[in-house]
Formats: C-alpha cells, sequence, structure tokens
C-alpha cells in the first residue's frame, strides 16, 4: 500500500526486537470480547487512478456556483483566489506542519500567523486579533462569550438582521450557560433601533455591518450607548472584503470585531474550512480566546515568535479557560493572509470598489423589473429584493436553466412567512455583465 | 506587632490591626516559574474563605490564589500589573498581592506558623 | 552520529563572529522581514481591471482613511512565503514522533481531489438539487464512519476535534433535559485527559470532578465506580488513552456508568490506534467525535482546519445538531431548521457551524478511507502499533518507560532517567532539533514526571525509526555522560535559539506596528 512504507521483512525484524509473535498480539490488551471479529462492509484498497474516478464522479453531480452564473453570498463569497495563494499554502512546510509547539522550528507558521494578526487588526480597525477560530459563525459565539467575562453580566442582544445561523451558533453555545440571549426579530426594511436594547444589564449588542439584508449602517451611536451602559460592542462582518470600502466597526467604536474570513483567499468549498476573525482591544487581550501569536527574542537576541498567553486556554486551564478550542484554521488563515499581501492596500480597495460597482450595477438592472423592488438603500456588494412573489420556487426554476439566482428568505428564516418574498442577491469582482442579463432575463420570465 | 501565617494552598498573610496583607510564598513562586501575568481582585470585593480571589500566571502555568480568610479587599498591589516578576523576586514582600480588612481575626489561628508551613513544605 | 564534530566547531567560533551576515543571510538559510517591511508603496500583488465611475452607495460608511496594508508585487510575495516556508519542520521534511498529534504522511492525492471545481466551487447555499452528488460524498464518508465505529448516527458538521466533543457532550446534556434530569451535572474526567475534556464539559454547564489513574496509566475502575451516582451526568474516556495505553476496562466501566444512569463519551482522538480492529459501538460508548486529521489523514497545515465528526448511539441521535442530510423522494436534502427537524421528532442542539461542516476535510478524509480500504485500515492500526512498539522496545534500557508492557500508537517515557543529569525533558527535545528531528510531544501527559510521548505513526520507513532511535539513545548516553552543554544550549542548529516565552508573556507584542507609532509610544 503505497503509504505505508513497512515491507513485510522490516515488520518481521521490528517483531524479533519487540519480542511479539505477530502484530496482532500486539493488540493482547484488548480484550477478545472488545475485538471486530466480523467483516466490514467496505471496499478493499485501491489506486489513485480509481479513487480520482470515484470522487469525480461525486463533482460531476453538482453545478458548481464557479461555473455558472452565481448570485449567493448570505455568509458564502465567491471571490476570485490568486493561482500564487494555492502554491503557497500547499507548500509541504506549511500543509503538514502542526501547531508551532516547537517555535524554534516553527517560525514560518509563527511569523505567517503574526502577519495575520496585523492583517487582521488592520482591517477591522481593532488593537489586536488572534491566529483565526473555526468560523465567522464560531467566532460570533466566542465573543458573546468572551464579553460575558470582561463584564460579569448575563445577557447578551442579538441584532434581528444577523446572519441567522451566526443566531444560532451563538444560542447554541450559550445555552447551558446561564446566559440569556435575547434575539430581536429581522428587520429587513433596516432602521432597527439597537440603542433602545442597551441598559446596564447588557454584556453586548452584536450587530452586523452590512446586515443580513445588505444594509449598512453607522454603528457609531450604538457604540457610545454601549459605552455609556457598560456593555460592549460586537461589530459582524460576514464579508470581509467591504471592509476595503466600509469603514470597519472597530472604526466606529466596537468593542469585539468578528467576521468570516473565507472572501479572502478561501474557495467557497461548500461551506467549510472557512475561518473566523476575532480582534479586539489591548485592554481585553487576556480575555480573548483562541490561539494568539507573540513577538520576543531567542537567546541571541534575534526577533522571533512563540504562541503566547496560553494560560488562557483548555491545555493549561482545562475546565476553567477561556474556551475549549485547541486549534485556530491554520491554513486557512494562511490563505487569507497571502491573498491580502498580493492585494494590499491598493488592491483591497480596488476590489472592494469593484465588487460595490458591479453590486450597484446588478441592483439597478434588477430594480428595473416589474414588482422588483431593492430594500437597502446603502449596500456593499449584496443586497436584499422583494419579489413579488416568493422566491424559493423562483431560485429553483432559474437553477434548472443554469442561473443560482440568490439565497432566498426562505432558506435563512423558514419560521417567518413574511420574508418569504426576499432574495439576497450578491454580485462580485467574478460577476460579468453577461451574468447580470442572464439574471434580470430568469427574473423577468419566472416573474411574469 | 505582625504575625505572618500560612495555608496549605501557600497563600500567606500578614496581619497589622484589623487588615491583613496577602501573597503567596516563596516556595509557590518557585513551583511556578516566572510570573508573567496577576489578576487582582477589586478594592471593595467581599471575599469569604476560600474564595479565588486573584490569580497567578507563569509562561506554562496558572494557579487560583485562594482567600484565607473572610474580609472586604481594601487594596491590591497595582506594582504586580507593569512587574509581574516582583512576585519572584519579593513573594513575601513587595509581591504581594492584595490587602483585606479582617472579619473575623480568629480565623487566622486555624493556619499555619512559619515553622508549620517550613514542616509542611518539607513533607510535599 | 555527527554531533560531536559540529560541537567542536560551534564551540571553535569565537563569540565575536556574528552569526548574521552582511544581509542576515547564510546560505539557505535567509532571514526574512516582515510583509510590512517588504512594503513597497506603488507595487501590486494583483492587476484589477478598474472600477467604473459610478456615484457610491455606501451611505454614511464608506471607509475614509487608509488601512494600513502593505504593497507587494507577485514574486515578493511568493519569495517572501516560500522563504517562510523553509523555517517550518514538517511531516514533509523531518521525522515528527509528535504524541497525541498523529503526524501521518498527508497524501498529496486528496490535495487535488478536494480542488475539484465541482466540489471546491460550491456554495454552500445553492439549491439541493444542485448539489447532489456533494451530499452524496457527504453521506458516504458518514457511512464509512459508522461502518468503521459501529454506531449508528454521524453529526458531520463539528469543525474539530475539540468542537466534536462539545457536540457530544451537548448531545448528552440535551438528553438529560429531555427527561427532566436536573440532578446530574457531574462529570468524571480522568486526570491523563486531555484539557479540553474538562474545558468542554465546563461549557455544558457540567462541574468537572478528575479521577486519578491506577497507577499504571490506565484508569481506576474502582475509583470510577465509587464516584457514580445519581448527579453523574457522564464519564468521558479517551481510549487509547493519552498514555498510549488501550483503556482495558472500558467494556465494564460502560456498563457501571449504564446502571448508574450516565453516558459514556469516548474520547476518539487516538482511534487512530484501533480503526479496523474495535468497534466503539460495542464497547458500550454513546459518542465519541473523530479528529479527521488524525485517523483520516488530513493535512494539519500548521494548526487547521480540522474536521470533528461525531459518531452518537440511537439515544443520543434525536439530539444532534443541524443540518443533516435525509433522503427525500427524489434525493438527498439537508435538514436545516428546528422546525423542520421537529416535524421529524428530532431535539436538536441547535447549530455548530455557519454552514454544514468541513467539506473540504470530507473529500480528503474519503480519498484516504478509499486509498486504504477496510483491509488497508486495519493494516494502518497495525503499523502504528507496531512502529510505537519497536521505538519502546529500542528505547527502553536508555530511557525509562512510564508504564510497562506492551503500547498501543504511542509510547510513554518519563524522565527518571535523566535523575541527576541536570537536563530536562525540554532540553531533551530541544537537543534533538539539533539532530533533525522534530521532538515529540513534551509534558503531557500531566500524570507522567516530564513526559515524553513519542507517536511515530504508520508512514515512517524501517530507517527513519531506527534513525530516531539512534538520536534519542545517543541523547540519553550523552545526557548521562554529563555533556549538559548539548542539551542547554540546544537548538544551535535552527532558524532561531530558545525563544523567550516568558517576555512574550508578559508584555505581549501580538502585532507589527509602523516604527513611527513605536517610537511615538515610547516618548
Amino acid at each position: 500500500m503505497r503509504y505505508l512504507p513497512l515491507t513485510d521483512a522490516d515488520r518481521a525484524a521490528m517483531l524479533a526486537r519487540i519480542g511479539a509473535p505477530s502484530v496482532d498480539a500486539l493488540f493482547d490488551a484488548i480484550p477478545a470480547g472488545q475485538r471486530f471479529a466480523g467483516t466490514f462492509d467496505l471496499p478493499d484498497h485501491q489506486g489513485e487512478l480509481a479513487v480520482e474516478r470515484r470522487i469525480a464522479a461525486y463533482a460531476r453531480g453538482n453545478i458548481a456556483a464557479g461555473d455558472v452564473p452565481s448570485f449567493l453570498g448570505a455568509g458564502a463569497y465567491r471571490h476570485h483566489v490568486p493561482a500564487a495563494v494555492d502554491h503557497l499554502i500547499q507548500r509541504g512546510e506549511f500543509l503538514t506542519a502542526y501547531t508551532p509547539y516547537q517555535p524554534e522550528i516553527s517560525q514560518g507558521t509563527l511569523q505567517a500567523l503574526f502577519e495575520f494578526q496585523t492583517q487582521v487588526a488592520l482591517l477591522t480597525g481593532m488593537e489586536v486579533a488572534n491566529a483565526s477560530m473555526y468560523d465567522g459563525a464560531n467566532a460570533c459565539a466566542e465573543a458573546v462569550l468572551m464579553a460575558r467575562r470582561v463584564t460579569g453580566r448575563n445577557r447578551a442582544v442579538l441584532s434581528g438582521n444577523l446572519h441567522p445561523h451566526w443566531r444560532d451558533a451563538v444560542v447554541t453555545l450559550a445555552r447551558w450557560l446561564d446566559f440569556e440571549i435575547v434575539v430581536l426579530p429581522p428587520e429587513p426594511a433596516g432602521g432597527e433601533d439597537l440603542v433602545a436594547a442597551v441598559d446596564s444589564g447588557t454584556a453586548c449588542i452584536v450587530v452586523q455591518n452590512p446586515d443580513a439584508f445588505g444594509h449598512l449602517a453607522d454603528l457609531s451611536p450604538l457604540a457610545e450607548a454601549c459605552h455609556a451602559a457598560g456593555a460592549l460592542l460586537v461589530g459582524a462582518v460576514t464579508e470581509v472584503v467591504s471592509l476595503g470600502a466600509v469603514e470597519s466597526p472597530g472604526e466606529m467604536g466596537a468593542d469585539i470585531v468578528v467576521a468570516e474570513g473565507q472572501g479572502l483567499g478561501n474557495a467557497l468549498m461548500f461551506g467549510g474550512p472557512y475561518l473566523g476573525l476575532f480582534a479586539t482591544r489591548q485592554k481585553f487581550v487576556r480575555q480573548m480566546p483562541g490561539r494568539v501569536a507573540g513577538q520576543t527574542v531567542d537567546t541571541d537576541g534575534r526577533r522571533g515568535f512563540v504562541l503566547t498567553l496560553s494560560t488562557r486556554e483548555q491545555h493549561i486551564r482545562r475546565e476553567k479557560a477561556t474556551s475549549n478550542i485547541c486549534t485556530n484554521s491554520g491554513l486557512c488563515a494562511m490563505a487569507f493572509s497571502i491573498h491580502l499581501a498580493l492585494l494590499g492596500e491598493q488592491g483591497l480597495t480596488g476590489l472592494a470598489a469593484l465588487n460595490h460597482v458591479t453590486a450597484i450595477r446588478t441592483a439597478d438592472r434588477l430594480a428595473a423589473l416589474p414588482g422588483v423592488r431593492v430594500l437597502p438603500r446603502a449596500f456593499f456588494n449584496e443586497f436584499a429584493l422583494r419579489l413579488p412573489r416568493p422566491s424559493a420556487p423562483v431560485v429553483e426554476r432559474l437553477a434548472g436553466q443554469g442561473v443560482l439566482a440568490g439565497v432566498p428568505g426562505a432558506r435563512l428564516w423558514p419560521e417567518r412567512p413574511e420574508l418569504a418574498d426576499i432574495l439576497l442577491v450578491a454580485a462580485t469582482e467574478v460577476t460579468t455583465d453577461e451574468d447580470i442579463e442572464a439574471l434580470a432575463g430568469g427574473l423577468a420570465e419566472a416573474l411574469a | 506587632m505582625s504575625a505572618v501565617r500560612f495555608t496549605e494552598d501557600h497563600e500567606w498573610i500578614r496581619t497589622e490591626g484589623d487588615v491583613a496583607t496577602v501573597g503567596i510564598t516563596d516556595y509557590a513562586q518557585q513551583q511556578l516559574g516566572d510570573v508573567v501575568y496577576v489578576e487582582l481582585p477589586q478594592p471593595g470585593r467581599a471575599l469569604a474563605r476560600g474564595d479565588e480571589a486573584a490569580v497567578v500566571e507563569s509562561v506554562k502555568a496558572a494557579a487560583e490564589v485562594y482567600a484565607p480568610v473572610d474580609g472586604e479587599v481594601v487594596e491590591a498591589n497595582g506594582a504586580l500589573e507593569g512587574d509581574p516578576g516582583l512576585v519572584n523576586r519579593a513573594a513575601q514582600a513587595e509581591g504581594w498581592f492584595f490587602r483585606v480588612k479582617l472579619a473575623s481575626p480568629a480565623q487566622l489561628d486555624a493556619l499555619m506558623d512559619e515553622a508549620g508551613y517550613a514542616k509542611f513544605v518539607e513533607g510535599l | 552520529m555527527t554531533h560531536s564534530t559540529d560541537l567542536a566547531r560551534v564551540r571553535a567560533v569565537p563569540e565575536a563572529v556574528p552569526l548574521a551576515s552582511v544581509n542576515g543571510h547564510r546560505g539557505l538559510a535567509h532571514e526574512e522581514p516582515l510583509l510590512f517591511e517588504r512594503d513597497n508603496p506603488g507595487a501590486v500583488g494583483v492587476d484589477l481591471p478598474p472600477a467604473p465611475k459610478v456615484t457610491p452607495r455606501l451611505g454614511t460608511v464608506a471607509r475614509r482613511g487608509p488601512i494600513g496594508l502593505p504593497s507587494l508585487s507577485e514574486p515578493d510575495v511568493v519569495r517572501h512565503y516560500t522563504r517562510l516556508s523553509r523555517q517550518n519542520a514538517a511531516i514533509d521534511t523531518n521525522t515528527y514522533p509528535l504524541g497525541s498529534c498523529t503526524m501521518k504522511h498527508n497524501p498529496r492525492l486528496n490535495e487535488r481531489l478536494a480542488r475539484l471545481p465541482g466540489l471546491a466551487g460550491l456554495h454552500p447555499l445553492q439549491p439541493v438539487s444542485t448539489v447532489q452528488g456533494a451530499l452524496e460524498l457527504i453521506e458516504e464518508v458518514a457511512r464509512w464512519l459508522r461502518e468503521l465505529t459501529g454506531i449508528p448516527v454521524v453529526a458531520m458538521s463539528p469543525g474539530a476535534g475539540a468542537h466534536g466533543e462539545l457536540c457530544g457532550m451537548m448531545t448528552i446534556r440535551a438528553a438529560l433535559d429531555a427527561c427532566g434530569d436536573a440532578a446530574r451535572r457531574r462529570v468524571l474526567v480522568p486526570e491523563s485527559a486531555h484539557g479540553t475534556n474538562p474545558a468542554t464539559a465546563a461549557m455544558c454547564g457540567f462541574t468537572i470532578d478528575p479521577v486519578p489513574d491506577d497507577g499504571t496509566g490506565r484508569v481506576d475502575l474502582a475509583a470510577f465506580v465509587a464516584k457514580l451516582g445519581p448527579d453523574v451526568a457522564a464519564v468521558m474516556i479517551t481510549n487509547p488513552n493519552t498514555c498510549g495505553l488501550y483503556e482495558t476496562d472500558i467494556a465494564e466501566l460502560g456498563r457501571k456508568v449504564h446502571a448508574a444512569g450516565g453516558y459514556l463519551y469516548c474520547d476518539g482522538a487516538n482511534f487512530n490506534a484501533i480503526v479496523g480492529r474495535v468497534r466503539p459501538g460495542d464497547l458500550g460508548i454513546d459518542c465519541m467525535h473523530l479528529n479527521l486529521h488524525k485517523t483520516f489523514s488530513t493535512p494539519h497545515g500548521g494548526g487547521g482546519p480540522g474536521a470533528g465528526p461525531v459518531v452518537l448511539s440511537a439515544a443520543l441521535a434525536e439530539f444532534a445538531p443541524l443540518p443533516w442530510i435525509v433522503a427525500d423522494g427524489e434525493g438527498l436534502r439537508l435538514v436545516e431548521h428546528a422546525g423542520d427537524a421537529a416535524a421529524r421528532g428530532h431535539h436538536p442542539i441547535g447549530r455548530l457551524k455557519g454552514f454544514h461542516g468541513q467539506m473540504g476535510m470530507f473529500v480528503r478524509a474519503l480519498a484516504y478511507m478509499l486509498s486504504h480500504g477496510g483491509d488497508g485500515l486495519r493494516q494502518v492500526s497495525g503499523d502504528a502499533v507496531l512502529s510505537a512498539n519497536y521505538v519502546r522496545a529500542a528505547l527502553m534500557d536508555r530511557m525509562t518507560v512510564a508504564f510497562p508492557g506492551t503500547c498501543m500508537h504511542e509510547c510513554l517515557f518519563d524522565d527518571r532517567f535523566l535523575a541527576g543529569t541536570g537536563v530536562t525533558t525540554l532540553d531533551f527535545a530541544k537537543a534533538m532539533i539539533d539532530e533533525g528531528i522534530h521532538p515529540m510531544t513534551m509534558y503531557f501527559p500531566l500524570i507522567v514526571h516530564g513526559a515524553f510521548l513519542v507517536e511515530p505513526t504508520e508512514t515512517e520507513s524501517k530507517a527513519a525509526l531506527d534513525e530516531l532511535i539512534a538520536v534519542m539513545a545517543d541523547l540519553a548516553d550523552a545526557a548521562k555522560a554529563g555533556d549538559t552543554a548539548r542539551f542547554t544550549e540546544a537548538p544551535r542548529h535552527a532558524p532561531r535559539r530558545r525563544l523567550d516565552e516568558t517576555t512574550a508573556a508578559r508584555r505581549p507584542v501580538l502585532r507589527w506596528t509602523p516604527p513611527a507609532d513605536t517610537a511615538q509610544a515610547a516618548e
């Protein structure tokens, strides 16, 4: 078998050294009754070609958003990833290393994480960032738990326009922690009054910008209200590319910023693996969850990097740790970082501008269709439409024509029939004029 | 007149009048290694004996510091914030953690004296 | 061994000779500045078409100031990361016997297949009619996991092993809540357990009751049984455990826990040692997470991403998290919402991930499973255990084995053999770096003094194992012979010598700041 280097001769020699009669004998510690004596209903080993054929058949059983006009967003965005990104993250020294427990021989990973943390802090308008988390939804949940630790208060308020999956991840994680999570109702028209939700018992307010319907808002008044009440403001961003065009939550006064980083460097990949960005103020750093790399010097006085502040983590604090998390989303973070390095200041702002302009063009084209209304006045690259009828069947019909029209309201808010005619439409730099025409034409036909 | 008493969790407590100063013992700081961070209680906090009053962290370990007696915190040692290494250099002097106003001074009688603690550590 | 010559050379170099050269580089070893220090204003690494001039619709929140990102061309970025990569040890470059982490070879076929456009280009919220192949693929991974564990249901969405633990313990908590059992809040965890176990139980609102081992590295059945009671929610056991030993009493413990009304959680981190030979379902386990990067070869990536599917017994199945896949008339679809779940009689704990789970990891794991087949996976566990025992047998006279007898996939030594040498486990590890080998796991499990946890894995050749053995034996001899400088000065031949972790933790510097800012801050 190609991945197993030991030959039968090797095995025999090794068994002789051990003094065991057979490999099976090494498993003698397992009581006979616990060993599996039957046969598995599984195929035998296969060569590369056979495996490749098998998995390629699964791949052919899909219509990929990457191959057709696609306007899907809602927390996962199709962007062009430069070829260098994928090449570099496949270098074996990155791909096949583990958590940098031995910093002297892990400076590559550690320096890359330190650079990643700096990029994230700059993008989010914060002072410090961790080395990434499972995904944006989990970063959001961890932010809420951190706000509880910082404030000692037991209630968090989630904006009704927070992505429903992020909302659910927060509720799930907090479920057994005697922590009240107040979930406000969605307001597709925007203009949600979160200031009214802040009081002296509030640990934090979680607000997404742009929100789940695409609305952009100035978070500064909300930040002031939170701070006046001793609460924290958690700013959530589901499309990280927006930070190239929009003021960051940090600049608007947020205390913790969480974001989904997939939009840079990472493929859609049917939802994972992605990476959660987590940034906060320096003064809260010892309450921050997750891995973090820090700068120091070696015994020769040369700059180097180590994992630090690990006393917050489960391997030392056990049940008193800030979180049970034991990994970051390393390679996804590296892909993010490389993509952002290639973009630079000019590239990111240019990319964001291109996304915004394409979305405006798409919105204007669709708004011209009879009965179709664009909800947000201010948006980045995604906006909610109100259709004159439920959107899910329309999406299904267009999918049959090879156009992925967007995310229907019923997919995200099935418990709210009043949102059934909502369609979330995202456009990025990948979207072409032909794509927009295909969507507009298909929608016109479906709605006629 | 001040007397120092010790706990089995390696805290020391020195009383002066109705106020007592609390820290960790020299033995404890040696076990921890280089102290990198100390989290101290807020003045005004009411502590009951056995409460987690502070946390002391080294690079690879973290330990809770328990209140040796009941009392209200009247002062925390701000010097440890900028210089946690003070705990290593002077654990039983300038590296103190916090001061409490004693609620029941009789609780001190249950704690070890210096000789008793030395014997306790020897047995570890 | 060439270390003595190396030592002679190092010692012969006068202190005054700087380590650095004119530019900091030496041969193939490069000093690489930070991205931010490579900033070359005006350079770009991507060419984008200009955005047409349109009045923006960003309301009042258009970005006003610069972000502060550096500018680099593609060649500069490629060189930067390529140089950084060369400062890493990795499975591809080194023997990497990091116990409890399973640093096995990562097949490149897996990487190719995970990048097939028909998989990598799928959006998670596409209509399910357009992603039938993807759902079938996930179902096939789930089928393999069910078959190999003998446990009927698998929750695929957890993002890593610790996330899987959380999922499993949450289902236990939900099951207790569902039958109104508010008394069971205590979870028994062996002292040898990975730190995620108690941290996870605490996140489910449980209190943790640590249980000592029996002195031979295994759980003390009597101690556990004595602690069982009407307030015990679950017992968390790692099997094989963190000492590399099979928990012989696990089935008996499971019966006792069940009789007492609690659940048996198994940390499946070490399933790689028994895959194809033991079905956890036959041991009475109620739930167990699987780390796909350990047993099924998905890359560690410098610390993730992982994937942590959880197998659940019939009793816990109805509490599995959203979403999951069901066959429904014309094909497969996703149950994504509480309402849909309730209509099927399920009571999910909620949602753990933004979307459906780590698809990229599922593809890789499936490629690995298909490549090995049922027959090959049995060979995998056999070779892993053989390799660990070979290392144990070869070193047991030079080093001190923590517990006697055959081990499973990893062998555990303590530091008794270093007594009186002045050399610590840490020093020993750093000296291994100078010999070109990534150290084993140090100081874990906590129940063993100065632990050395060595997990060679099944993908090291006999020649590589012999080299590992020779290095460790030689170092053990050197320590006993009093050659302490070889240890305390190590590593000498790594990109960095020992790093000051105390300063890093006392005054955390977690990001680069522009020099001007630093100067201002210092004023």
